[in-house]
C-alpha cells in the first residue's frame, strides 16, 4: 500500500520552470558560452521544457545535449540486473564552456557524481553547475549541492518522489509516495 | 529482458533472440563510447580478466584486450606458446592456477572443440569462448550480425551466403545460429569436400556455384581457407579454388544487386577475395573490426554484471 500526495500541481509546475529559466538567464546572459546537459533518462524531460521556455525568452537556439551515466555508476554489479544504457548525444565541444547539468530529482547525489565523471570524458569544462527540479535534501550520500532548485522537499529515505510530465505521463505534477505499513 | 539468459558465452546456440538484441543494444552505447575523445568507462575497474590463447590470434586477441581495457578491467595475457602447457600441464590445472590469482573472467581460444564448455563446468569464473577449434566463435558471429544490422538496418529477412571452408569454420557455425535466430535466410557455398555432410540438419541452403549463390544473396561472408586445419587435400590447388570460389570485382559488378561483402579476417588476398573487392565500398571488413570491440565490450559488460561480490 502506498499513500500518494501531489506536492507540485500543474500551475505551480509551469511557474517553477519559468523561474528556473530566469535564474539561468541571470547568471548566463544570452548563453554565449553556456551549454545545458540533461542526464538520461528523466533529466531530459526537464531539459526539453527548459529549452522551449529559454529559447522563447532569449530568442535564439540554446545548445543542449543528453548524457548517459550508466557506465560511470558506482552500483554496477550491486543490482540484480545490469543497467541498460540510454543514448548520449553531445555533438559539441564542452572544453572551456560553462556546463549546466540538468536532472529531475536530486536524492543521494550518486547519479550526479557519475554524471561529473561521464562529463569529463568529453573534455574539461570551465565551470559546471547543477540544476534540479526537485531537491530531496537531507538524503545525500555525497557532498553534492544544486545551484538551481525547482523545489526543496523533506522526505524519508523510504519515500519516493516522481516528477510526471505532460508529454510522457499526461499531466505536469510532482508526486510524493509514502509506503503505508500493514498492521 | 535486461540480463543475459546464460552465465557464460560458450556458443551462439545457447543464446536467445532477446539475448542477441540486448547485446546489440548495449554495443550501440559502447560504439558511442569508443568514438569519444576519452574512449574509456570505469564500469569494470574491480574485475580482472585473463585472456588465454592456446591458439594463434591477432585480431580477436587485440580486440578482446582493447574491449577489456576500455571497460577499465585489469587484464592478464597468456599464450600457450610461451607457457607451462608445453611442459605437460592440463587445461584445468593451468586455468585453476591462474584463477588462484583472483581472476573473475576467462576469455579462451583453444584448438579443441568443446574446450570452453569443459572449462565453464569446472571453474568458478565467467568463461567467454574466443573460438574453440572447429566448433563456435560466438563473438565473431555477434559482430558480423551487428555489422549487417548497421549497414542494412536489420538482419531479419536478409539473405546471407557464407562462402568457403564451411567444414573447418567455427565462424560459419556461429554465424548460422546467429543469423537464423534473428530471422535471416542462410546459404552455404563451397566445394562439396568443404561442406559438412549433415549441414542440411541446420536448415541452411547449399549451393556449389558461387555465381548462383551471389545472385541470391544480400550479404556474402567470404571465409578463409583454413589450411592449418586441413590434414588432407580437400581441393586440387589454391589456384583452382580461387578460380571457382574467389570473389573478384568483375563478378561483383556483374551482379543484379549491390551486395554487402564481409570477411572475418585474416584475408588471403587473391584467394577467397581479391584486393579491389576487399577495398571496395561494398566491403564492410574494417567496420567489422571496429564493431568487434564494441560488441565484445557489450558481452563482457553483460557477463560481468552477473559476478556477485
Amino acid at each position: 500500500m502506498k499513500e500518494q500526495q501531489v506536492i507540485i500541481d500543474s500551475t505551480h509546475f509551469e511557474l517553477t520552470i519559468n523561474r528556473l529559466c530566469y535564474q539561468l538567464i541571470e547568471n548566463h546572459g544570452n548563453f554565449e558560452n553556456t551549454v545545458l546537459i540533461g542526464l538520461q533518462p528523466r533529466g531530459i524531460n526537464v531539459l526539453t521544457r527548459l529549452k522551449i521556455t529559454l529559447e522563447k525568452i532569449v530568442g535564439h537556439e540554446i545548445t543542449c545535449g543528453n548524457l548517459d551515466v550508466t557506465f560511470f555508476r558506482d552500483d554496477f554489479r550491486r543490482r540484480e540486473t545490469p543497467l541498460i544504457p540510454s543514448a548520449t548525444n553531445i555533438d559539441f565541444v564542452i572544453e572551456n564552456k560553462n556546463v549546466v547539468i540538468v536532472d529531475d530529482v536530486l536524492h543521494t547525489g550518486r547519479t550526479i557524481r557519475s554524471g561529473l565523471d561521464a562529463l569529463l570524458a568529453f573534455g574539461r569544462p570551465a565551470k559546471v553547475e547543477l540544476l534540479v527540479f526537485i531537491d530531496r535534501r537531507f538524503q545525500r550520500h555525497l557532498p553534492i549541492q544544486p545551484d538551481y532548485v525547482g523545489q526543496r522537499v523533506d522526505t524519508l529515505s523510504k519515500e519516493r518522489v516522481t516528477v510526471e510530465w505532460k508529454e510522457v505521463d499526461g499531466v505536469d505534477q510532482v508526486v510524493l509516495f509514502t509506503p503505508v505499513e500493514n498492521e | 529482458m535486461n540480463t543475459l539468459s546464460t552465465e557464460h558465452l560458450i556458443g551462439i546456440r545457447d543464446l536467445t533472440a532477446e539475448d542477441l538484441e540486448l547485446i546489440f543494444k548495449t554495443a550501440d552505447a559502447f560504439k558511442d563510447v569508443i568514438n569519444r575523445p576519452i574512449k574509456k568507462v570505469p564500469s569494470l575497474r574491480d574485475i580482472t580478466i585473463a585472456n588465454l590463447f592456446f591458439e594463434n590470434s591477432t585480431r580477436t586477441r587485440l580486440s578482446f584486450e582493447l574491449a577489456e581495457k576500455r571497460l577499465s578491467a585489469d587484464v592478464v595475457n597468456f599464450s600457450a606458446a610461451s607457457s607451462s602447457v608445453k611442459k605437460g600441464e592440463t587445461l584445468v590445472d593451468t586455468v585453476n592456477n591462474i584463477l588462484s590469482m583472483k581472476v573473475d573472467m576467462v576469455v579462451m581460444r583453444h584448438p579443441n572443440p568443446g574446450a570452453a564448455k569443459f572449462l565453464s563446468e569446472r571453474i568458478d569464473a565467467k568463461v567467454v569462448n574466443a573460438g574453440d577449434g572447429t566448433h563456435e566463435h560466438p563473438t565473431q558471429a555477434l559482430l558480423d550480425s551487428y555489422s549487417i544490422r548497421e549497414r542494412l538496418g536489420e538482419v531479419k529477412g536478409k539473405k546471407v551466403v557464407i562462402v568457403g571452408d564451411i567444414l573447418h569454420s567455427r565462424v560459419a557455425l556461429s554465424n548460422i545460429y546467429a543469423l537464423q535466430k534473428q530471422g535471416a535466410e542462410v546459404m552455404v557455398c563451397g566445394p562439396t569436400t568443404l561442406i559438412p555432410k549433415y549441414i542440411n540438419s541446420l536448415g541452411v541452403k547449399v549451393e556449389h556455384d558461387l555465381r548462383k549463390a551471389l545472385e541470391w544473396c544480400d550479404v556474402a561472408n567470404m571465409l578463409r581457407i583454413q589450411l592449418e586445419r586441413q590434414d588432407i587435400k580437400y581441393f586440387p590447388s589454391l589456384r583452382e579454388y580461387s578460380m571457382q570460389y574467389g570473389l573478384t570485382k568483375e563478378i561483383l559488378d556483374s551482379l543484379p544487386n549491390k551486395i554487402v561483402v564481409m570477411h572475418p579476417g585474416p584475408i588471403n588476398r587473391g584467394v577467397e577475395i581479391t584486393s579491389d573487392v576487399a577495398d571496395s565500398d561494398q566491403s564492410i571488413i574494417l567496420d567489422q573490426v571496429e564493431n568487434g570491440v564494441a560488441v565484445r565490450m557489450a558481452v563482457i559488460y553483460l557477463l560481468a554484471s552477473k559476478i556477485k561480490r
